[in-house]
């Protein structure tokens, strides 16, 4: 995974103009798609998804991800959604964070003590949701958009991705809000336009090249917010799950094809 | 100001911008340097937020005018070390929560700008940069304008996509003065 790395820092510094550098990274991604390791950490998901742990110790097999307990197939591709038992909209890790405290007798504290992990070790949110992500393959995105707290959600997302604040003045929209525009040599996507943000939803979760980490949604909200000067998010917060919804929403549509392999 | 109440009493969906703030401070956690305080929009992001970056002509003078004056610009030549302000325009340190407090800052600017030919890793979210002094010259007032630009971008265009690198404490005098050297020193390789 590291010659990965150098390879991608050889291309960039390899390239003269920048035209070069976009064919030439282009053909990076195709290449580092076929030979995604995303499959191992599907492989580690499902080992955690059948462990036992917790004070109950059971496992998280009886979970409800919206289509009964247990049921995988398809699930994520209809997330976000309204869960009654809990009165509120879920993503996937808020998801299974509810599980794990309702089902495994977790503690909350406990249960998001490394919700995000490191390229030493992924954390079991991204294990899991490499797992549960794949059991969606070909199956059209389509989170709920009914339910009157399922339309809060979305309105509420729609609102926090334009709202600009702290030190730089940056929204969701400052980097992702006009068509055709890049940080450095990355191309940013208009997160808010369907056509732009279909792609996006349908790879996400993802495995990044450039860090050999396995990445999240709630992560990628979280870093975003990070490299936008602001306070931390609350991973699984009203908050992080309204921008979610925004996002998958307006991007619903295609057919799963992740987890994804990122630069 | 009055105006001002009247414009905010229009929210732009039927979720109020008084929701938003409650969600926002609930939901969001002081970390690092990243403190609290950044969650709450001043005057001039709030007209922004409300008004979807365009205020009415009339407003975004009076805001200008006031974002102008929190500009305290030195006296004599404003062209600073291009060298260094090429790796001031080069790194990305500064302001997250990752950052340690404290430690010199950077300017992002290839982030968004393409600025030195020989740099062909550049953003497109500014305009491009490139000879910059070359086409204006580099006398007082261009120098002023730089500047200032750079030390509040929100003085010249109200809701302008910059940030006020100098007045959110990103980068100190001597290196903005470094940036404007930068981008007006005839020596500059952004002016090649």
């Amino acid at each position: 995974m590291r010659g990965l790395c150098f390879f991608i820092l050889a291309l960039f510094s390899l390239s003269s103009t920048g035209q070069d550098a976009k064919k030439e990274i282009q053909k990076y991604q195709q290449m580092i798609a076929e030979g995604s390791p995303v499959e191992l950490y599907e492989l580690e998901g499902e080992t955690l998804w059948k462990k036992p742990q917790g004070p109950n110790n059971v496992s998280l097999e009886k979970c409800d991800l919206g289509m009964g307990p247990g049921v995988l197939k398809g699930a994520y591709a209809r997330l976000p959604r309204y869960f009654k038992d809990a009165e509120r909209v879920m993503d996937l890790e808020t998801r299974l964070l509810y599980c794990m405290e309702t089902l495994q007798g977790r503690t909350h504290k406990e249960a998001t003590q490394r919700v995000f992990g490191n390229d030493d070790r992924a954390s079991e949110m991204e294990y899991l949701s490499a797992y549960i992500a794949a059991a969606s393959r070909g199956v059209k995105m389509a989170p709920g958009m009914s339910h009157p707290k399922e339309k809060e959600a979305f309105a509420l997302g729609q609102k926090l991705f334009f709202h600009r604040a702290g030190p730089w003045d940056f929204s969701c929209a400052s980097c992702h809000g006009e068509e055709g525009k890049r940080i450095r040599m990355q191309d940013l996507p208009v997160l808010f336009k369907p056509e732009a943000a279909r792609p996006v939803v349908a790879t996400w979760p993802a495995y990044r090249v450039s860090n050999s980490q396995f990445k999240t949604m709630q992560w990628r909200l979280n870093d975003c917010y990070r490299q936008m000067r602001m306070p931390e998010p609350v991973f699984a917060s009203e908050a992080t799950n309204a921008l979610n919804m925004f996002l998958t929403a307006t991007g619903k549509g295609e057919p799963y094809r992740g987890p994804g392999t990122k630069r | 100001m009055k105006r001002l109440a009247f414009l905010l009493a229009v929210p732009l969906t039927s979720l109020a911008q008084g929701d938003v703030d409650k969600v926002l401070k609930r939901d969001f956690q002081p970390r690092g340097q990243a403190t609290m305080d950044r969650i709450v929009p001043d005057a001039v992001q709030r007209v922004c937020n409300e008004t979807s970056d365009k205020p009415p002509a009339e407003l975004a003078k009076t805001l200008e005018a006031d974002q102008l004056k929190t500009i305290a610009f030195p006296s004599g030549t404003l062209i600073g070390n291009w060298q260094r302000g090429e790796r001031i325009a080069q790194g990305g340190r500064g302001l997250t929560w990752s950052d340690k407090p404290g430690a010199p800052n950077d300017g992002s600017c290839y982030n968004c700008h393409q600025l030195s030919p020989r740099e062909s890793s550049f953003g497109t979210i500014g305009p491009s940069l490139y000879r910059f002094g070359a086409a204006r010259g580099n006398g007082p007032e261009i120098q002023k304008y730089v500047y200032g630009k750079i030390y509040n971008a929100k003085a010249y265009n109200l809701c302008s996509q910059m940030p006020r690198l100098g007045y959110s404490g990103t980068l100190t005098e001597e290196q903005i003065k470094d940036l404007v050297g930068l981008l007006l020193d005839p020596a500059s390789p952004v002016n090649q």
